[in-house]
């Protein structure tokens, strides 16, 4: 409460003077109002003469429209920081890309070229190398994920898309990771039409909630994929045993950079966009998401997403606006 | 052996492409920036074009509309590869035609060679 009557310094720390801040503003506003008010009382006492009361009604409006108009500068002036901080993310993360893909890309030229020559412990290291690479193109392709949908430029393109294909890919290759986990995958599917949404972005949304539920999930558990056509959408539901979300968190998990507390016991790793990102695509795909959980029995994450008209619903449609 | 010509103006990634695609049998030409790698395409003709964006004197968008506005390399098939992804990128290359767009911090060498090998195959 203190720290948000403290204006001043908020104000600087987003690097606006006193007349750009507009807290400082609405006061002066408030001020101002209540100046004229008792002037106008006093003056109308004095020489009940209408003329001036209106003069200083209108002289006090031009004041607060003065003001307002301030106001308004200084939320311009707001979102164009906000504006410069996602073009640094974007300029820094296209950057780094340039170091990542020459490590990755030296790191698969010396796999080839010395393969015979390479012992097993040396191999292992190269691969743990390259995983860590790869974690961090990840988190550059989060963050200019972040930074495009910040700046409303998702590039999305939505095409026909089957759900059960894009699953049963992703499972297998998460296969190998889940193996070694004690995880078993599951995957329920009836016959479903296409979704209409871009597919990397449905690989990103899918990557994200499998990958959640894998990491999650403490010792042996079983992963329930669930594909369901419910009127005009389909719906696919991803059930874990893992460690769950408390209730406390569960009105932040869709939160930018959000992680919950007890997730943090069990996993470090992890930046807390990856929901963010799903929850953005979902929406500009005109879909919805959601969850349910337990803390320590588990969640279910589900989307919906619209069913791409069949080019014979379409006729249909056309035919019934023509009559 | 079919002829490929690189230009790209970092030499870590120029290094490591041209010695994992000579490694699986390509002859690699390789260009520093934008200028000598549109002038080495008019002389050698090579049988394809790995472009970056960004290059100086003369950046990739530039070549890439010279390429596929001269009659005689116009049909030898362009492969950009850059790190640029926003969608004003991805649309102005397509702009100048047919070409394939890879952003190279998403793809491993292998990957790379597979596209190569699937348009060259063609």
């Amino acid at each position: 409460m203190l720290e948000q009557l403290n204006f001043i310094k908020q104000c600087r720390k987003y690097d606006l003077t006193l007349w750009q801040c507009p807290n400082f503003l609405i006061i002066i506003i408030g001020l101002v109002t209540i100046i004229a008010m008792l002037g106008t009382y006093a003056v109308a006492i004095e020489y009940a003469q209408p003329e001036i009361v209106a003069l200083i009604v209108i002289g006090v409006t031009a004041i607060l429209f003065i003001i307002g108009y301030l106001v308004l500068q200084s939320f311009e002036k707001l979102a164009q920081a906000n504006r410069m901080k996602s073009e640094f993310v974007s300029i820094v993360s296209h950057q780094l890309r340039t170091p990542l893909t020459s490590i990755k890309w030296t790191l698969n030229l010396m796999m080839l070229k010395e393969k015979d020559s390479l012992t097993k412990e040396q191999l292992e290291k190269l691969i743990t190398i390259k995983e860590s690479n790869q974690r961090m193109v990840n988190l550059v392709n989060d963050l200019l994920n972040i930074s495009r949908i910040e700046q409303g430029q998702l590039n999305l393109k939505p095409e026909k898309i089957s759900l059960e294909k894009t699953i049963q890919d992703l499972i297998k290759e998460y296969s190998a990771l889940a193996k070694a986990s004690n995880i078993e995958f599951s995957l329920k599917s009836e016959f479903l039409p296409l979704v209409l949404i871009d597919k990397q972005g449905i690989e990103l949304i899918l990557r994200n909630l499998i990958d959640n539920a894998v990491r999650y999930t403490k010792g042996k558990g079983l992963i329930k994929i669930k594909l369901i056509k419910k009127n005009n959408s389909v719906r696919c539901e991803i059930q874990d045993s893992g460690v769950g979300i408390p209730n406390k968190d569960k009105r932040k998990i869709f939160q930018k950079f959000f992680r919950s507390q007890n997730i943090m016991k069990y996993q470090t790793q992890g930046t807390g966009l990856g929901l963010f990102i799903a929850k953005s695509v979902i929406n500009a795909s005109k879909g919805s998401i959601g969850f349910q959980s337990q803390e320590n029995k588990g969640s279910t994450f589900w989307f919906e997403l619209p069913i791409k008209k069949t080019l014979k619903q379409k006729i249909l449609k056309h035919q019934n606006k023509k009559h | 052996m079919k002829t490929i010509l690189f230009i790209e103006d970092e030499p870590t990634l120029q290094k490591a492409i041209s010695q994992f695609l000579e490694k699986k049998g390509y002859k690699i030409k390789s260009a520093l920036d934008g200028e000598i790698g549109l002038a080495m395409a008019k002389e050698f003709k090579p049988d394809l074009i790995l472009l970056d964006l960004i290059l100086p004197k003369k950046d990739g968008f530039e070549v890439l509309k010279e390429i596929k506005e001269n009659n005689e390399i116009k049909h030898i098939p362009v492969i950009v590869l850059t790190n640029l992804e926003e969608s004003s990128d991805i649309e102005r290359v397509l702009s100048f035609g047919t070409t394939t767009y890879l952003v190279k911090a998403n793809y491993e060498l292998e990957e790379i060679v597979k596209k190569i090998e699937q348009i060259l195959g063609s």
